[in-house]
Formats: C-alpha cells, sequence, structure tokens
C-alpha cells in the first residue's frame, strides 16, 4: 500500500500520510547523532564531525553553524539540504532584522524555517529536505531549544537527540537531565550523551559544540550591554572538557 | 502651497522623570479652510506606547492602519508587546519602503521601555530616526514647539509637572500658528496609568 501512493510527495496514503515525509525522516534517522540541552543560562548544541577518510580537511567542515548573532542550528541528515536552509534562515533572520532592527527571537525564527520546509512537501516538482535541525538560541524570554522536522513540524525541548542513536540518546538524556542545569553541566552531560554512541574517537576535532548564552558585548554605540550570543566553542575548550570526561 | 501644510496640525514629545508626555492640537482643514476640531492625530500602540502623525491628513489616517497591522501581526507571531525601539524601527522602514513617492507625515512615538525607562523619537517622512534626549516635535508649528519646548522644558518633571509644561508649550505655540490649534490633547504616560486631558485653548 505504501508503495503505490510513495512516488508522488503531494498524495495523501489512504492510511493518511504522505509517504515522502516519512522517507525523509528516515534519511534523518539515518544521520550522525545530534543533541540539545537547554540549561537555566544557556543552550548547548553539539554533534560528532564525521569525516569518510582521515585525509579529509575537516577544518573546512562546519555542522554546527550561526544563523544570526543570538541563535545556531545543528542538523542530522544530508548535510547539502542542511547548507540549503542555512541560507535561508540566515536571509529570513537578516530580513527582520532590516524591518525591526533587533534579532529575531529564536521561536520566530524556527516558524520562518518550518514553513519553508513545510513549503516543500505542498509544492510540484521538489522534495522534502532530509534533514531535521535542532535551533538553538537565547533572547530576551531566555534560552530556546526547538527541533524541525522535514514536515515542517517544529518541538520545543528542554533536552533532545535527533539521529542515528536518537533513541538510546533520548533515554540517556531523561535520566541526566535536571531542570537547574547550568550551561557548563549541560555541555558535559551533551558529551556525555554523544559518547554513547560515537564512532571514532572523541577529540577536540572530531567534535563539534555550540553554545547559546547571555553575554557582555559592545553595542552600536561603545555602550557594553548584555545581549543573547551563539558561538561555537574552540577547539581549547572542547579539549578542556574532555579533559574532564576522560 | 506645501503637501505637508495642506491639513495643518502639530505633535509634541516630551521626556519626564519616569514618565513620557504627548501632546496634539485637534484642528483638521483644507488650507485655509477649518473643517474639524477633534482630528485624531494620536495614537496608542499599547498602554505604554503612544504614537502621533503630523502632516498631510489621508497619510495619517492610512499610516495609522498600517501600523495597527504591522503590530497586530508583530503581536501574535511573538506573543509579545513590541517594544519602543523595536516600533520606532518598524516606523522608520515602513516609510522608507516609500522612500521615492513618500507618505506626507512625520510620526512622533513616545512610550515606556520594559524596564520603565522613557523612550522618545520622531522620523522624518522618509524614516530618518531623531532618538531624542529631552523633547521631540512635528507639524506645522515646530519651529514655534521648538522654541516653547527649550524655553520650558526641564530634565525630570514629574507627570504632573510635565503635564503643565508640555500643554503650555502646545497652546502657546498653536497660536503662533494659523493651521495648528482649534482644541488640544495630552496623554502623560506612566508604569502605573495613561492619564489623557483634553485642553482648552483659543478656538480662532
Amino acid at each position: 500500500m505504501a508503495d503505490r501512493y510513495s512516488f508522488s510527495l503531494t498524495t495523501f496514503s489512504p492510511s493518511g500520510k504522505l509517504v515522502q515525509i516519512e522517507y525523509a525522516l528516515n534519511a534523518v534517522a539515518q544521520g550522525v547523532t545530534s543533541i540539545g540541552i537547554k540549561a537555566t543560562n544557556g543552550v548547548v548544541i553539539a554533534t560528532e564531525k564525521k569525516t569518510g577518510s582521515a585525509l579529509v580537511d575537516d577544518t573546512t567542515v562546519e555542522k554546527v553553524v550561526m544563523i544570526c548573532s543570538n541563535i545556531g542550528v545543528v542538523y542530522s541528515g544530508m548535510g547539502p539540504d542542511a547548507r540549503v536552509l542555512v541560507d535561508r534562515a540566515r536571509k529570513a533572520a537578516q530580513e527582520y532584522k532590516r524591518i525591526y532592527n533587533v534579532e529575531p527571537p529564536t521561536s520566530v525564527l524556527v516558524k520562518e524555517v518550518a514553513s519553508i520546509m513545510q513549503e516543500f512537501t505542498q509544492s510540484g516538482g521538489v522534495r522534502p529536505f532530509g534533514v531535521s535541525l535542532l535551533m538553538a538560541g537565547f533572547e530576551e524570554a531566555g534560552p530556546a531549544l526547538y527541533q524541525i522536522d522535514p514536515s515542517g513540524s517544529f518541538f520545543a525541548w528542554k533536552a533532545t537527540a535527533i539521529g542515528k542513536n536518537m533513541i538510546n540518546a533520548k533515554t540517556f538524556l531523561e535520566k541526566r537531565f535536571t531542570s537547574s542545569m547550568e550551561i557548563e553541566d549541560a555541555v558535559h552531560t551533551a558529551i556525555l550523551t554523544l559518547k554513547e554512541g560515537f564512532e571514532g574517537a572523541m577529540t577536540d576535532s572530531s567534535l563539534e559544540i555550540g553554545i547559546a548564552t547571555m553575554e557582555t558585548t559592545i553595542n552600536s554605540h561603545g555602550v557594553p550591554t548584555k545581549t543573547g550570543t551563539f558561538r561555537r566553542l574552540r577547539p581549547a575548550e572542547i579539549k578542556d572538557y574532555l579533559a574532564n570526561i576522560a | 502651497m506645501s503637501i505637508m501644510q495642506y491639513n495643518g496640525g502639530c505633535l509634541v514629545g516630551m521626556k519626564g522623570k519616569n514618565c513620557v508626555a504627548i501632546a496634539s492640537d485637534r484642528r483638521f482643514g483644507v488650507q485655509a479652510l477649518g473643517l474639524s476640531t477633534n482630528f485624531q492625530r494620536m495614537f496608542s500602540v499599547s498602554n505604554r506606547l503612544y504614537y502621533g502623525l503630523a502632516g498631510l491628513g489621508t497619510d495619517v489616517q492610512t499610516l495609522s492602519e498600517k501600523f495597527r497591522m504591522s503590530v497586530n501581526m508583530y503581536k501574535l507571531k511573538e506573543e509579545r508587546d513590541i517594544a519602543p525601539t523595536t516600533f520606532a524601527s518598524l516606523v522608520s522602514s515602513t516609510l522608507y519602503e516609500r522612500r521615492f513617492g513618500p507618505y506626507f507625515s512625520e510620526p512622533v512615538i513616545v512610550g515606556l521601555e520594559k524596564d520603565d525607562t522613557p523612550f522618545i523619537c520622531a522620523t522624518d517622512l522618509i524614516g530618518c530616526i531623531n532618538f531624542a534626549k529631552d523633547f521631540v516635535v512635528t507639524g506645522t508649528s515646530s519651529e514655534q514647539l521648538y522654541g516653547m519646548c527649550e524655553a520650558l522644558w526641564e530634565p525630570d518633571l514629574e507627570p504632573e509637572d510635565l503635564f503643565e509644561t508640555i500643554s503650555q508649550a502646545m497652546l502657546n505655540a498653536v497660536d503662533r500658528d494659523a493651521l495648528s490649534g482649534w482644541g488640544a490633547v495630552v496623554h502623560v504616560i506612566t508604569p502605573t496609568q495613561v492619564i489623557t486631558r483634553t485642553l482648552k485653548g483659543r478656538m480662532d
């Protein structure tokens, strides 16, 4: 039954599913695991940088990326699809900034990216994106962590995992997560969670971690202000965290 | 004849101690012919953010409807009230969208920020924001208002004193302008309430 309706994205199957979206989720489930954890004072997202061979120049591979100064994203699934979404998300964020002269709140950007992904489930001649995104940000309302699926549905999470090892990772997180965690504990927990399903050695160059926290920056008037900021952890910082694990 | 002087009208906004005030006149006319003594030039975005529009009457009305729509959409999408600085940027970008065929209206925005800090600003007809520290004026009697405000305003006025100051500035300025006056309305915004008063002025 599924086979007869799997050729056309825009056709519902009798059971009420859009099979292409199911298959897109399968593509995601084959992807490298990504973790997201929301702490009281920040959000952490992390993934394994898995390169096919030791000859690959992995300094050019970036899976945890900044969308705008307060929001970052990590993906599980097809890298090229993720790059397209990152471009669209960055553009959407800057267009918001053109109108309001402030960074978009995470919830607003998530809705925007989710509706882009939904467009590709209801248009002709296209296929859904083969990625799920974990979007992490910090704004006035505090830290925020969202998952966006190929169907365009999004969920806010306290802690979650997507990709290959998501079931085991989520079970691990359910035990380890506490709502009073601070950002350093969250990073520590994220690394431990990834360790469970890690293929290969965990080093500062095979782990990508990004955090969204409240940082003091100099604003356009030269005044130090506290704003939500997303940044990737430097290899030296990742090394420190790994030293605490071992 | 300048299009900005076709209908007449003016506005002034002032900063006080933990409060802001905005005042407008009520005249609407077609050049020398006065038509209305209760034209609405000031609009509220929330109970902590007010703005006013001076200039061509039709643009005042159209812009107020445009801003009402944008703010309603913002509120539904973001599930929060719009901040004064964000609203000012929204006004600026809306006006600049029409850079080469502008709305003939110059807004004044006053409000209290989330931490109750007073905020005032004004923009020109194509969206250049003037973040003032003391007062902002616009309209056909802007020159007169500048003079009155410069003479009467002082920093850290309490709400009641700010009301007196802004009222005197408005009443005396419009009396020197043929196209403004015919009544005045003042809103004083404090963290706890908004006090609206209608002023008794010369109806000529």
